[in-house]
């Protein structure tokens, strides 16, 4: 017998770190974006995710159509429990999408307006992303698999600071990000910022690590518990920050990026391992969460003939577009 | 001031379906043309047929981007507002739902950005193939969706143990008793809305002289269609008809306004049904005639209202008055197409005349019958979410409360209202800018990111630029 639920867990697993490493960075150019020296600087940033950004919102769709496919319960409690922070994402990811399209379009006036709707729709995002985070090291409060919370439950000052957390991690992962593909001036100005990001990540990071215990029991228990093995990963994410903040001083232009991405893989990989199994925290497992084994078998067929094609198409994207790109050139 | 959850995530899921349902309706059919023109002109060599498909691929790629930016909000209501009935019935519609957003991007990944930017830089033949990917990729897309929404009037295959669903044949329950009326209804809607857009704008084209050649071919072809095609749905949408008397037969009596079961059923032309009365306060109708079309006897017996429970017989009055916009815009699209047909009997269908300068007006004609028909059948449901399975009540969020509906309503509205006039004023833009436009993706129009609503190229004040290294070379 085959556990289809465990090849779902690992199919969702690895939707959700794909979306959140690459469209984290599209994110935090857009973060990042009033902070932008001058108009031309923003021009160039824009330039530099524009071929990428809806490839990679992908990954979210795909993500949660596969909950409602294989873990029902997930997106049955999850999204009632965040039900307005859902509609903050939805909101401000539509507006930087419908942003990124009309900015280039519009007159000079209206410029102004679509640079604020995509500064604004990023960062709205990725506070509510990261506040998702946050109601999930909380757990939510259920009866017989139905959420029976409030409507504000997600927002406490712990799931705020997990929230401006997973921002700043964005904004640093889009300045790592801007090092990697421009050069001169808009380079200079993101070797000057990346630090300061790092440094507020780390903080947040060194935060939440000894709140999240006094938040959680079980995560208490996990911790201490398995206290050799688990400890590896928060140890594997500061070696990241490390590599990052010496590859900036060193000058290297493609390594702080891949170490953040691996700061962000370690942290996720260190979350999945304090909640493992529990999918909807504190009750939930994955198994209780699990669609029907037939149900699961057959959205697998699909979902595994089209993951290999989305991600053929990313990597060739990402071929088509590499290498610096320089003022006044290509999309408008 | 309470708000029924209920209520209000009815007229959320309302809202954010009709201000979805018109994209794919017009790119579904758009799609198919777009293939047809790349097919004749691979065939002739014509380039009338490049010039037309260049200019419908741009109004594609829009239109296309906007379906697509609405349906990842579609995708979330069902567990925002519906937890109970997504729970339940996760697991047939789960995967059914996952198939169509899995359809829509491999769609999206493999072909599109070959239909839209790889005109010139790939071999005509790959173009053509690309194409038609996309047609059948939007008709694949579209098959899941009324899947899952066929199943929720006429469930079958599937039972429900412990409150959960259980599928227990997967090809009954995908080809359930009314799927196949509806996926042919909703194909052919999707024909005639493209067939009848294209034919407004053709028709505004030739009034302004604005690429005559090319717009009298356009004009020509969406009139056959339409000549075709109006009649052939209202067809459709009596056998469909016919099959929601069989399963659905409140609905039908709703949509007919009629509260006792009886024989000699007059057809209703206007009407004012009342709940409270459970009868209609005021009727004009042609006589038997009811019960002609439905049982093909004037003395035939057609089920009423009333055979349900108050507390389970739909909004008859939204039922009725939505059915009878569609209707009376299906017949208005048969007059036009006889209308066509008369003008080309007579040599003057390119005359400028008052007929070109109908046929923009009838632009908004297919898409308004659309949402009428979806009114139509989704309120005809109420109150159950799954027939006779699942009520609202049951289906809805437990912790939704009143105002949180409220509010993302509102939410909802405002940001919709934004989007949906920067992308309306867009798709005017490219309509103004006429067929002489650059295509997106050749030298002139600089290179571009490949993404759907770029495809529409650039307008205004956009100064061209150098091409990108590396771009579709």
């Amino acid at each position: 017998m085959i556990d289809f639920t465990m090849i779902w867990a690992a199919i969702i697993a690895f939707g959700v770190i794909m979306y959140v490493l690459m469209d984290g960075f599209d994110l935090g150019v857009g973060i990042l974006y009033p902070l932008a020296p001058d108009e031309e600087s923003r021009d160039i940033m824009m330039n530099t995710v524009a071929p990428f950004w809806d490839g990679n919102e992908t990954w979210l769709v795909l993500g949660g159509a596969g909950l409602l496919g294989a873990f029902p319960l997930v997106y049955s409690v999850l999204l009632p429990a965040l039900y307005l922070g859902v509609f903050l994402l939805l909101a401000g990811l539509i507006f930087r999408g419908v942003a990124f399209e009309f900015r280039f379009k519009a007159s000079r006036e209206r410029k102004h307006f679509w640079s604020v709707a995509f500064a604004g729709g990023s960062a709205v995002a990725a506070l509510a992303q990261g506040i998702v985070v946050g109601s999930y090291i909380q757990g939510y409060q259920t009866e017989n698999m139905v959420y029976t919370g409030g409507a504000f439950d997600w927002l406490t000052p712990f799931t705020l600071l997990t929230g401006v957390g997973l921002l700043i991690g964005y904004a640093l992962l889009g300045s790592t990000w801007i090092i990697m593909k421009t050069e001169g001036p808009v380079q200079e100005w993101a070797y000057r910022i990346a630090p300061k990001l790092l440094a507020g990540v780390l903080g947040i990071f060194l935060i939440i690590s000894f709140w999240t215990p006094l938040v959680d029991e079980f995560v208490r228990q996990r911790w201490m518990d398995t206290l050799s093995l688990i400890w590896l990963l928060p140890a594997g994410a500061l070696g990241c920050a490390y590599l990052v903040m010496r590859a900036i001083r060193r000058r290297d232009e493609g390594i702080p990026f891949v170490a953040t991405m691996g700061l962000f893989v370690f942290t996720y990989l260190g979350l999945l391992a304090s909640k493992w199994p529990y999918v909807v925290p504190p009750d939930y497992t994955l198994y209780d969460a699990a669609s029907a084994p037939e149900s699961q078998a057959f959205l697998l067929v699909g979902v595994l003939f089209v993951i290999p094609v989305v991600l053929a198409y990313t990597a060739w994207t990402y071929w088509v577009f590499r290498g610096k790109v320089r003022a006044g050139e290509g999309y408008h | 001031m309470e708000f029924d959850p209920v209520l209000i995530s009815r007229l959320q899921f309302a809202f954010v379906v009709s201000f979805h349902a018109i994209f794919p309706v017009f790119t579904i059919g758009l799609a198919s043309y777009i293939a047809l023109l790349e097919g004749l002109h691979f065939k002739t060599g014509n380039p009338l047929w490049a010039q037309l498909s260049r200019f419908w691929t741009k109004v594609f790629a829009v239109a296309f981007g906007m379906g697509v930016v609405s349906g990842i909000v579609m995708s979330f209501q069902f567990g925002t507002n519906w937890s109970n009935f997504a729970q339940a019935s996760a697991n047939f519609l789960g995967p059914i739902l996952s198939y169509e957003v899995v359809t829509a991007f491999f769609l999206e990944a493999a072909f599109l950005g070959v239909l839209l930017f790889g005109r010139d830089k790939v071999p005509r033949g790959t173009h053509l193939f690309a194409a038609c990917m996309v047609a059948l990729g939007t008709f694949v897309s579209a098959f899941w969706i009324l899947v899952a929404n066929s199943w929720m009037h006429t469930p079958a295959g599937a039972e429900f143990r412990d409150g959960i669903l259980h599928v227990t044949s997967w090809t009954e329950a995908i080809f359930n008793p009314s799927f196949p009326y509806r996926f042919t209804h909703m194909a052919v809607a999707s024909f005639l809305t493209g067939s009848f857009v294209v034919a407004g704008v053709s028709a505004w084209y030739l009034l302004k002289g604005h690429r005559v050649e090319a717009n009298k071919k356009a004009l020509s072809m969406c009139l056959w269609m339409i000549l075709f095609l109006a009649p052939a749905q209202a067809v459709i949408g009596d056998f469909h008809g016919l099959n929601t008397l069989e399963y659905q037969p409140t609905k039908l009596a709703a949509m007919e306004g009629n509260w006792e079961t009886q024989s000699n059923v007059p057809l209703l032309l206007f009407a004012l049904p009342s709940k409270e009365a459970q009868g209609n306060l005021f009727e004009v109708g042609i006589p038997s005639l009811a019960s002609i079309i439905l049982t093909h006897h004037a003395d035939g017996v057609v089920p009423g209202i009333n055979e349900a429970s108050p507390a389970e017989q739909p909004p008859v009055s939204i039922v009725f008055w939505s059915f009878r916009a569609m209707v009376g815009i299906g017949f208005l699209m048969i007059a036009i197409g006889l209308w066509g047909l008369v003008l080309r009997m007579r040599r003057q269908l390119y005359e400028p005349g008052l007929f070109h300068r109908t046929l923009p007006f009838m632009i908004a004609a297919p898409f308004i019958a659309v949402v009428a028909g979806w009114v139509t059948t989704e309120s005809g449901r109420a109150p159950w979410l799954v027939y006779g399975m699942l009520s609202f009540a049951e289906g809805v969020t437990p912790s939704l409360s009143g105002w949180m509906a409220v509010v993302s309503l509102i939410g909802y509205m405002a940001v919709y209202a934004v989007v949906y006039a920067a992308g309306g004023y867009y798709l005017w833009q490219v309509v103004k800018g006429g067929m002489d436009g650059s295509e997106p993706g050749s030298d002139e129009a600089g290179a571009h990111p490949k993404r759907p609503l770029s495809g529409g190229g650039p307008i205004g004040d956009a100064a061209p630029a150098a091409p990108l290294k590396g771009d579709w070379t």
